[in-house]
């Protein structure tokens, strides 16, 4: 190889070129590879919960120092930093529920330990955390649905008779008794996740999701016709349309 | 190549014999210590509960309240265009001031866990007399930085962080390790079977980083007594990038004694292992050194 480099300028510039034109190759290829990961990251797994206060997810993994500050100000060793082989983002804080919730500390630490801002400072009033949603996802095999008084789920939950409220419906099966169903009011919970944690059953009938996993959003060209007339004040449209009806043949209204 | 064919001597023997063995390892156990320390400053909290130094080496906080961020890292946050908060910008500043005024690369041979892997590399190349070694480009680490500070841009994503060894390791001492050794086994056995120095000499995005800041910083590493050279070869066996000895050591012109800042990682193994002492520490400010004649050999003229 030193031979070659000795022969002449012309070797070097076509050392240079085919070097040059390698390394390219190679980042090119290697940074396809990266962003294949980078895709594939973005999903959100839907057991793994973020911190209160964490940035959407896409601007979270663009935010995120993976430091651990905020695990280490985490006073109930709630948050962990995932592993290569984690749900999430390797090196990124996450929680898991089911085994140890957010306990919705009123100073927020993780949030305060956080320095490039992927824990948003502004949220001062933890009950304004939107962590994710608790979901009730099996009304089959939810206690309180078939008429026994456990609503574990509601008498754990820190924002009681907000978050989760019990909604008065008959009991199925006896069809004289009530069922207490834990009803989730999705814009008051903070997703916490105290509810999973503390279901009864083997596996639990409640759980806590990413937001954009549980919440349903309407089409933003749509409109609700009776929020439009609240806030105009009338009704849109001016008088009931009278479309013509269409009857089978000599048939008469 | 050449050192290779020559070194069946031990390195750093003759400096054992001659100044004894403290000399022939100062730097090198002074190294270790230091990035035992550091290492053992961050354990402590996790360990014994005593709080000196919290997080890992992408973002910390000193005495609970002095930030410090890893400036590469900043950079990626900026790409995919998060607005960083004041502290980690000061972070970034601080951190990326102190390896300005240390010596750039100090990072690399100082501080970082990936470095006590790619030497025992090293040590077991030179054991088991392994000598084939695919040669990397000399630039692939400038294209793997542009590609690390590019990707952010392209995906929002702060993409290098899924593989970054030296984020991973630490991050795997300190908060669980979980497959994350896998990676660190890959950079060992890249070094030792694929190629020579390959990981840090010629690929980390990191040290290419903390290159181009330690290109201007005042501590350079110069082999100022090189008249003494007796051609033994010991440094080329133990420097980590030995390409950088010749222009320094055995100028084809009056050129500076001062080992190329770029690439130079301020170990300080050469100084331990020359029988001659013909390298030291220099505080130079820059622009003073480059291209300067040689004084000492124009003062022998």
């Amino acid at each position: 190889m030193n031979k070659t480099n000795d022969k002449g300028k012309a070797i070097t510039r076509r050392r240079f070129l085919t070097d040059t034109a390698q390394a390219a190759c190679a980042t090119g290829l290697l940074g396809l590879g990266l962003t294949f990961i980078a895709e594939k990251s973005k999903v959100h797994a839907a057991e793994a919960m973020r911190p209160p206060g964490a940035l959407p997810e896409q601007g979270f993994l663009a935010a995120c120092l993976r430091c651990g500050l905020c695990v280490r100000d985490c006073p109930w060793d709630t948050l962990k930093l995932a592993k290569p082989e984690d749900p999430v983002a390797s090196g990124t804080p996450y929680f898991e529920a089911r085994s140890v919730p957010c306990e919705m500390c009123e100073d927020i630490p993780c949030v305060k330990a956080c320095p490039s801002g992927a824990l948003n400072p502004a949220l001062e009033d933890i009950n304004n955390a939107r962590m994710g949603v608790a979901v009730l996802t099996d009304r089959e095999n939810c206690l309180s649905l078939q008429g026994l008084r456990c609503e574990v789920c509601y008498r754990v939950c820190p924002l009681i008779d907000e978050a989760i409220t019990l909604k008065r419906t008959r009991n199925k099966r006896t069809q004289v008794h009530t069922a207490f169903e834990p009803y989730v009011n999705p814009d008051i919970c903070t997703g916490c996740g105290k509810c999973e944690e503390a279901c009864v059953l083997e596996e639990t009938a409640i759980r806590v999701l990413p937001q954009e996993l549980a919440v349903g959003q309407l089409g933003k060209h749509y409109r609700l016709g009776w929020e439009e007339e609240e806030k105009a004040g009338k009704a849109l449209v001016p008088d009931l349309l009278n479309l013509p009806d269409r009857l089978p043949e000599g048939t008469k209204l | 190549m050449k050192a290779s064919q020559k070194a069946e001597r031990t390195p750093g023997q003759e400096t054992t014999e001659t100044l004894g063995w403290w000399t022939a390892h100062k730097f090198l156990i002074l190294r270790r210590l230091s990035q035992i320390s550091v290492l053992g400053l961050f354990l402590l909290t996790p360990v014994v509960g005593i709080r000196v130094i919290d997080g890992n080496l992408s973002s910390s906080r000193l005495l609970n309240t002095v930030p410090m961020t890893d400036p590469l890292l900043a950079l990626q946050t900026l790409a995919a265009f998060h607005p960083l908060e004041l502290t980690a910008v000061l972070g970034a500043l601080l951190v990326g001031g102190f390896y300005l005024l240390l010596g750039g690369r100090v990072f690399c041979s100082w501080v970082c866990p990936i470095n006590p892997v790619t030497d025992l590399a090293g040590s077991f190349r030179r054991l088991f007399k392994i000598r084939s070694s695919y040669r990397l480009s000399r630039s692939a680490r400038y294209w793997l930085l542009a590609l690390v500070l590019v990707l952010p841009t392209v995906t929002g994503v702060l993409v290098w962080e899924f593989i970054n060894p030296i984020a991973l390791a630490y991050r795997g001492i300190l908060f669980g390790m979980g497959t994350g050794w896998i990676l660190i086994l890959a950079i060992f056995l890249f070094d030792l079977i694929v190629s020579q120095r390959g990981w840090c000499g010629h690929l980390c995005p990191l040290g290419a980083f903390y290159g181009i800041t330690g290109k201007i910083s005042p501590v350079q590493m110069s082999a100022a007594r090189r008249d003494k050279c007796n051609d033994c070869m010991d440094c080329y066996a133990v420097c980590p990038e030995p390409h950088i000895l010749p222009p320094a050591l055995k100028p084809s012109k009056n050129k500076s004694p001062v080992l190329k800042p770029l690439d130079c990682t301020r170990c300080g193994r050469c100084i331990d292992v020359c029988a001659q002492q013909v390298f030291e520490y220099q505080i130079n400010m820059p622009g003073t050194v480059k291209d300067q004649p040689d004084t000492q050999r124009s003062l022998a003229k």
